[in-house]
This record gives C-alpha cells, sequence and structure tokens, in this order.
C-alpha cells in the first residue's frame, strides 16, 4: 500500500483550478486579461491535463500510484469551481438592463445638474460650456462616463 | 466626467487614490442615472439601485456622438475606442 507513488499531477490540477479561479480578482484589474479571461480559462486548461494524466495513473496504473479516493474529491471541487467561474463571467456579469431608452447618437444628452467631489453642484450645459484649463476655448467635447461605483 | 450613486466623499477618496483629475459626479438617489435610463435596480451589494456601465461622448452642443452600452458590466469601452471616436469631433 505505502509503495504506491504520490499522484502528484493530481495535486497540481487542483492548485491550477484553484489559482485560476482565485486569481479572476487580480487578472480583472487589467482589460487586456478581464474582458475576456483567457489566463484564467489557459490555467484551468493545463489543470484538466494535469487531472487526465493523474485519473489515468490512478485508475489505469492503480498498483503503481495513489489518488483513487483524493482524485474524484479534488476533482469534483475543481469541476465546481471551474463551473462556478464559467456562471460568473458567461452569466452574472450579464444581468444587465436593456436601457433602450438611453440617449441614441444624434439625440441631445438630457440637461443634469449634481454636485461634485467638493459638493459644488455642476450642470452638463457648465461642462460643455466652460473652458478647459490653460486654453480659452470651450472644449469639442464631454465623455459622460455612468459607472457601478463603490458605494 | 463620470457619474455613480456614490457620495461626493466616496468619489474624493477614489480620484485620490486613483489619481483622477477629471470630474466625478454624486447621483446618491439614481435621478439622473434613471433619466438617461441606465438603472440597475438592486444591482449594488446591499441591493442598492444603481447605474450600469454606459459611456457617452458629446460634441460641443450636448448631443450624443458615441454611446457605448455594454452587456457585460465586466466589458467596459477602453480608452483607445473614444479617443477614436472622439477625432471626429470638429
Amino acid at each position: 500500500m505505502n509503495k504506491r507513488l504520490w499522484n502528484w499531477h493530481l495535486w497540481a490540477g487542483f492548485l491550477l483550478c484553484l489559482v485560476g479561479f482565485a486569481s479572476f480578482p487580480f487578472f480583472a484589474r487589467f482589460p487586456v486579461t478581464r474582458d475576456v479571461p483567457w489566463v484564467n480559462f489557459l490555467l484551468f486548461a493545463i489543470g484538466g491535463a494535469a487531472f487526465f494524466v493523474s485519473f489515468k495513473r490512478a485508475f489505469g496504473q492503480s498498483q503503481q500510484y495513489r489518488g483513487k479516493i483524493a482524485g474524484p474529491i479534488l476533482g469534483t471541487l475543481s469541476v465546481l469551481a471551474v463551473g462556478f467561474f464559467c456562471y460568473i463571467v458567461f452569466y452574472m456579469t450579464r444581468q444587465l438592463p436593456v436601457s433602450a431608452g438611453a440617449p441614441h447618437v444624434g439625440q441631445k444628452a438630457p440637461e443634469f445638474v449634481l454636485p461634485d467631489t467638493t459638493n459644488q453642484p455642476v450642470s452638463l450645459a457648465s461642462l460643455l460650456s466652460t473652458p478647459l484649463v490653460g486654453t480659452q476655448m470651450p472644449p469639442k467635447g464631454v465623455v459622460l462616463v455612468f459607472y457601478r461605483g463603490y458605494w | 466626467m463620470a457619474i455613480s450613486v456614490d457620495t461626493p466623499e466616496t468619489s474624493r477618496d477614489l480620484c485620490r487614490k486613483a489619481g483622477y483629475t477629471y470630474t466625478f459626479l454624486s447621483d446618491p438617489k439614481a435621478e439622473v442615472i434613471r433619466r438617461y435610463d441606465l438603472l440597475h435596480q438592486g444591482a449594488g451589494v446591499n441591493g442598492q439601485d444603481i447605474a450600469r456601465p454606459a459611456e457617452f461622448l458629446l460634441d460641443s452642443s450636448g448631443v450624443v456622438r458615441w454611446v457605448n452600452l455594454t452587456e457585460d458590466y465586466r466589458v467596459r469601452a477602453r480608452p483607445e475606442q473614444i479617443i477614436e471616436a472622439a477625432k471626429a469631433l470638429k
């Protein structure tokens, strides 16, 4: 029993899936790895390959390798982690309102007045007409960015 | 400029930490967000109503020249896209 070799591919696969899942907040900080979370999927793929090798060893060469019990447990946990990851990136973050009534190209953006970070009221009209710092001319345009916020 | 339901204090902290120098406006009751039909009901951490991500480029007369309404809130407009759209402004 104790002579059987440690099936390290199993733990490598599990670790890769875990890291692939847990590293998303880090990779989400950069648009190139957030818009399509390819680094996470790459980690899952390598983890899956390691699992494949480990299962072949655990069940095909069970005289030589361990992992018949740990394999299915770690495998199930990894599938759950990858499944939850897919649920987040393919479903959860896409549950957005359609916003069909949002201003379209060619429409005038509705006027508003809101407080800035110093609690001073700022209107859209003032943003469009106030010259930029160091110039005499009003800006050529304004970018409005609505974001979810940090609450 | 940027708009969210965050308070001026939260936005001030954000600007200080991230080094943003453009205007941040607060719409805690989501009145303007609602007027723009960008309300995402109950999507905040504690079920508050917040804004869905959206970016608009307005010309000097306040007319929308370019808009981005993402279908996935992980995916936002990139600065290059907005700069490219802004090149068409006169």
